[in-house]
């Protein structure tokens, strides 16, 4: 049908055999290394269109008039769209609020905002055209920060809000605020040998995933849409999607294409709605990606955070009582802050015992650029903050900064702040003790027989400094991630399974509606199949919205969930073909019906290991073949005014030693060694879990020194969207990675796994800063580092 | 947009001249970033790749003529003994990639003033060989950046090649970035020590509107370095003159605040590697001695 695909139809067979617990290799792995998978930016159809999204120049402005006049006019132009033309009553959408208008209505609340979509012949036409759109903008006040955002006479950046959050929010530009009080703070202060206060500023990181926001959206015979795109969820983009086109959701079909990673920054729509109603109002398909300028402004950001700590604890280094205030930006629009505010409050005193406790966090609405979900969430600016708090208590008390971290760590049964009982392992010394134990990178590693390798080095290739000035530190940090959606949300996961005999061998697919977004979860599939089903050869069909959802690729959850859906439709997939088998062979053996039976190497097996059946012959013709839902226990909100609430589903843990050189006459770092521990709970693939505590680590590196979208204070416009100015890790930067990977079971997960995504990217940021700040003696109290904050204005 | 592919030089500066708006593309590394971005919108782009001479270097007695488009991998690979400065400065540019393509007729023609070639060649010295169907002349690297991203060239000439003066001395490039590698220079210092005449140059990159010279602080090095005898004694140079020098060229650079950096940042960071550079090459020259 002239349509090319960027999937996913690649990723059907793994590269290596191999059931859970083996490293088997990625099936895209080698495709994509030398540049032949196919992205969503690759979509191709006959006869398509461009579309283009005209976006504001400025932050805040009501919008006094739109002239499409002369853009519509343009020759290869086929359509010209903005608010007005929106064909339904529904005109907003969102994640957990619908507070955000399809395209701009009445006014723009932040840089970037869609006002307009041209549809072309080409993308050029389209994006010339864009540009003769006249938008005559009348300039608002701008909020930009918390004392903007909550003066008595603040303009609502949301005017008229009816969401659930309102009416406990103590003002309408904060979206949603969440205190956790536990035990009694003031009065364990009063028992307090020490107390350290301390104010910290976390600056706005980007997912900076390589692939640009992208998709292709064909009008199909029956007035309904199919939709190829990049995203990290297919059933929430479908549920904000259909209302607004109009149509019922079976009538919007979504396949997911090639993903050039996430990181959180995919879970807000960002072409979909756009590329379906032109495609719908132009009766042709149409493609949108966007260049790297306009990725910066197509997602949302990690929220920047001001947070203020204060620490208490004894002369025996145990901590009395924790105060804590949390402030997110979380922009023009509600997106996930809500639940970031959730987890930063809950989280928000880290992998500690403390009995008194009171916290509060909250979100802002501004006019800054939207901020939702990253790699972290929330958790990850709570343990910047509290990890350079105990560091500053462990000094104030005289004590080693390890031992007084493993003096309070929290250990299996502990009791969180919002009074939630860690059921599982929860290793916070050990981690700590592993990575501490690992002997140091040697002195001057730089130094070689022909002078020094400038690229272990601060400054790298850039030359700037031979040993001169260079000065080492070491630093320490651990953290404590959820794993899950949380607050009583309905988290579940759908796989179907379907068995069958092909040419005499029993073969199994897998079909789900999990994005994959480089998490390995396509490889981890076929192995759990393999485990469950005793079969070689599984096919994992393409991701799709024609089976049930999966749940989000996010909080460090879908090997949890779409992992442990796969592995709870294969055991009723195998229950059926055991049954079919007892009906048929039963008469021939006593063990069909009174042995444990398995499935092992395409055969029915009993667990004394006798061989029953081949699979294929129990199957012959008949299909196995099953769709079923997977939850894990439920959770509970958070009361709104305490705090208290058994929330999570499941905690992970992760610590990081950082080494780091700096030249401290020129402030720059090179960050020598970041040895992390983690324990993962049951490792289904030793080398996709290496590789994301690798990649968690190096993200959490690139906010420690230098990755930062800066918006203007005042004008709220952002500085530098693009790879020239919004620096991440290059490979210089990235030091060696050592990894410790702890198998302590949770038995509640599936093979007892704990998620692993997340939380190395916590503690990376802190160990590195702590690094710094003893190489310098400065206090730094602001992440990202940069040169000027190392040697003074 | 019309794409000219010139076979010839002859026919380049005969396409120039007819249309001297022509964009020359020679790696494409910054023009088709523009293009990409719709920063610019040419015309006629004029492609030089089919003309070979451009990637090829002489070398004479006392100089070396770098064709424009030489990619700084074989700068790198192949003048580290005649031009060590500008090898240094290739090695800081972006990526491999980039420099297998990206080469200094490149870097001259955007003239930003972050370009990394620039400190190296003005520390260097040599002039730029511009070329037009009206003839040849050679424009002094001094005289080459008249502002912010422009350049001394005229409408109808090419970039032939660089005439740069073969190192008689140590020479060395430094540039500070927030990243260990592939990064736009927050400021950058170049240094070129001259024995045979006995003089030292300079150049900074990314701290003024053009790249520039630090004039005051090369005359009170040259001066300071004759007076204590010391490119006949080669006696380590004194820590107050060293303070002094690194002073003049914080001094002689005009930095701005953007989001790359702060004025007083640059300032400071130059002063760091002026020191350091100075430091580095007087080592190398007493150690030749
Ligand atoms: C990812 C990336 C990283 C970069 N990093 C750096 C860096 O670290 N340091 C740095 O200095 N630069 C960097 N650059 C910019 C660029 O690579 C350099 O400026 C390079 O020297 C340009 O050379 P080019 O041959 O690609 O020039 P082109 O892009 O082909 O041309 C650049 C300009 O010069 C003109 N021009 C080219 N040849 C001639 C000629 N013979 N006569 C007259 N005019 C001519 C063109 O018309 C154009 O205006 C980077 C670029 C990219 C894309």
């Amino acid at each position: 049908m002239g349509i090319t695909r960027t999937p996913t139809s690649l990723t059907q067979s793994s590269a290596t055999r191999g059931g859970i617990g083996e490293s088997t290799l990625r099936p895209d792995g080698t495709l994509k290394v030398t540049g032949e998978f196919a992205y969503s930016s690759d979509l191709w159809h006959e006869d398509m269109l461009w579309g283009y999204t005209l976006r504001s120049t400025v932050a805040h402005a009501a919008i006094v008039s739109i002239d499409t006049g002369e853009a519509l006019a343009t020759p290869g132009v086929y359509a010209v769209l903005t608010y007005d033309d929106l064909p339904t009553e529904v005109k907003h959408y969102g994640l957990e609020i619908r507070d955000t208008p399809v395209l701009a209505h009445g006014k723009v609340r932040h840089h970037g905002e869609p006002v307009a979509l041209v549809a072309a012949d080409h993308p050029e036409t389209a994006r010339r055209a864009a540009a003769k759109i006249r938008v005559e903008y009348e300039p608002l006040p701008v909020i930009t920060d918390e004392a903007s955002a909550t003066a008595p006479d603040a303009v609502l950046v949301h005017e008229g809000r009816d969401d659930h959050h309102i009416g406990h929010v103590p003002h309408p530009n904060i979206v949603h605020r969440q205190p956790v009080v536990r035990g009694d703070a003031a009065a364990a202060a009063a028992r307090a040998d020490v107390v350290v206060s301390g104010e910290y500023v976390f600056g706005m990181q980007d997912q900076a995933f390589l692939g640009p926001e992208s998709g292709l959206a064909v009008p199909a015979e029956d007035g309904g849409v199919d939709l190829y795109v990049a995203t990290q969820w297919l059933h929430s983009d479908l549920g904000q999607i259909a209302p607004v086109l109009g149509l019922p959701e079976r009538k919007v079909r979504m396949t997911l294409s090639g993903v050039g990673g996430a990181f959180g920054g995919r879970e807000d729509l960002s072409m979909q709605i756009h590329g379906c109603l032109l495609a719908l109002r132009t009766g042709k398909p149409v493609k949108i990606v966007y260049n790297r300028f306009e990725s910066f402004f197509g997602h949302v950001h990690r929220h920047p955070a001001r947070l203020w700590y204060e620490h208490g604890a004894t002369r025996d280094g145990r901590l009395t009582h924790v105060r804590c205030r949390i402030v997110l930006d979380g922009g023009a629009y509600a997106s996930s802050s809500p639940a970031v505010v959730g987890n930063a409050a809950s989280l928000s005193i880290g992998p500690y015992v403390v009995d008194d406790v009171d916290v509060e966090a909250l979100a802002l609405y501004t006019n800054n650029p939207p901020c939702g979900a990253m790699r972290g969430f929330g958790a990850v600016q709570a343990c910047f903050a509290y990890e350079a708090q105990m560091d500053r208590v462990a000094a104030e008390l005289g004590m080693d900064p390890v031992e007084f971290r493993q003096i309070n760590a929290m250990e299996q049964g502990a009791v969180m702040p919002t009074g939630q009982t860690v059921d599982s392992p929860a290793p916070v010394a050990e981690l700590l003790r592993r990575v501490k134990s690992r002997p140091l990178p040697p002195e001057r590693q730089w130094e070689t027989t022909e002078g020094a390798d400038v690229r272990a080095l601060p400054g790298g290739l850039s030359n700037t400094t031979h040993g001169e000035g260079v000065v080492r530190g070491v630093g320490y940090a651990v953290g404590i991630k959820n794993v899950g959606f949380s607050e009583g949300f309905d988290d579940y996961s759908t796989a179907r399974v379907r068995m069958q005999a092909i040419n005499g061998e029993a073969v199994a697919t897998v079909h789900t509606a999990m994005a994959e977004v480089g998490q390995g979860g396509v490889t981890v599939h076929a192995q759990i199949a393999r485990s469950e089903l005793g079969v070689t050869q599984v096919t994992i069909q393409p991701a799709d919205t024609q089976v049930g959802s999966a749940g989000s690729t996010s909080a460090s959850r879908q090997t949890y969930m779409t992992g442990g859906a796969v592995k709870n439709t294969c055991e009723a997939v195998r229950a059926k073909v055991l049954d079919l088998g007892r009906r048929k062979f039963g008469t021939y053996h006593p063990a069909w019906a009174t042995a444990e039976l398995l499935l092992e190497d395409g055969k029915v097996v009993t667990d004394g290991g006798e061989v029953l059946a081949g699979i294929a012959e129990v199957l012959d013709d008949e299909v196995v073949d099953l769709e079923l839902e997977f939850r894990h226990r439920p959770t509970q909100a958070f009361d709104l005014r305490t705090g208290q609430g058994n929330g999570h589903v499941q905690y992970s843990f992760a610590a990081h030693r950082a080494v780091v050189e700096v030249d401290t006459e020129l402030g720059l770092v090179k960050v020598v060694e970041l040895a992390c521990a983690q324990d993962v709970g049951k490792a289904l693939n030793p080398l996709s879990v290496v590789g994301q505590i690798q990649g968690g680590t190096t993200q959490g590196l690139g906010v420690a020194v230098m990755e930062e979208i800066v918006v203007d204070p005042v004008t709220a416009l952002v500085r530098n969207p693009s790879f020239t100015d919004y620096l991440i890790p290059t490979i210089l930067d990235t030091p060696t990675i050592p990894v410790d990977v702890l198998e302590l079971a949770d038995a509640q997960a599936p093979y007892g796994l704990r998620g692993v995504g997340e939380a190395p990217t916590l503690s990376s940021t802190p160990a590195v800063l702590a690094a710094i700040r003893q190489a310098t003696g400065l206090a730094l109290n602001r992440t990202p580092v940069r040169p000027e904050h190392l040697t003074g204005p | 947009m019309e794409f000219l592919r010139p076979a010839s030089w002859q026919e380049a500066l005969a396409a120039k001249a007819e249309h001297p708006t022509a964009l020359p593309i020679a790696g494409g590394t910054d023009v088709m970033v523009e293009i990409n971005f719709d920063h610019r919108r040419p015309d006629h782009l004029l492609d030089l790749n089919r003309i070979g001479e451009l990637e090829e270097w002489e070398t004479g007695t006392d100089t070396v003529r770098l064709g424009a488009s030489v990619p700084y991998a074989r700068i790198m690979s192949g003048l580290r003994a005649e031009l060590p400065g500008l090898a240094l400065a290739s090695h800081t540019v972006a990526s491999p990639q980039i420099r297998n393509r990206g080469g200094v007729g490149g870097n001259l023609g955007t003239a930003s003033p972050a370009g990394d070639a620039h400190p190296a060649l003005l520390a260097g010295g040599g002039a730029v060989e511009a070329e037009s169907v009206r003839g040849s002349r050679l424009i002094p690297i001094d005289d080459f950046y008249t502002g912010v991203k422009r350049n001394a060239l005229a409408p109808d000439e090419l970039i032939r090649a660089v005439h740069l003066k073969k190192a008689t001395g140590p020479q060395q490039f430094s540039k500070v970035g927030t990243r260990n590698a592939m990064v736009i220079a927050v400021c950058a210092f170049g240094i070129a020590l001259h024995p045979d005449t006995r003089t030292v140059r300079t150049g900074i990159g990314s701290a003024a509107p053009t790249p520039i010279r630090a004039g005051t602080a090369e005359e009170f090095l040259t001066a300071a370095l004759d007076e204590g005898g010391l490119w006949d004694s080669r006696k380590p140079v004194p820590p107050a003159v060293a303070g002094q020098f690194a002073a003049l060229v914080a001094g002689a650079a005009n930095p701005i605040d953007d989001v790359r950096g702060t004025a007083a940042y640059r300032r400071h960071a130059l002063g760091v590697m002026a020191r350091r550079t100075l430091g580095w090459t007087w080592e190398q020259y007493r150690a030749e001695g």
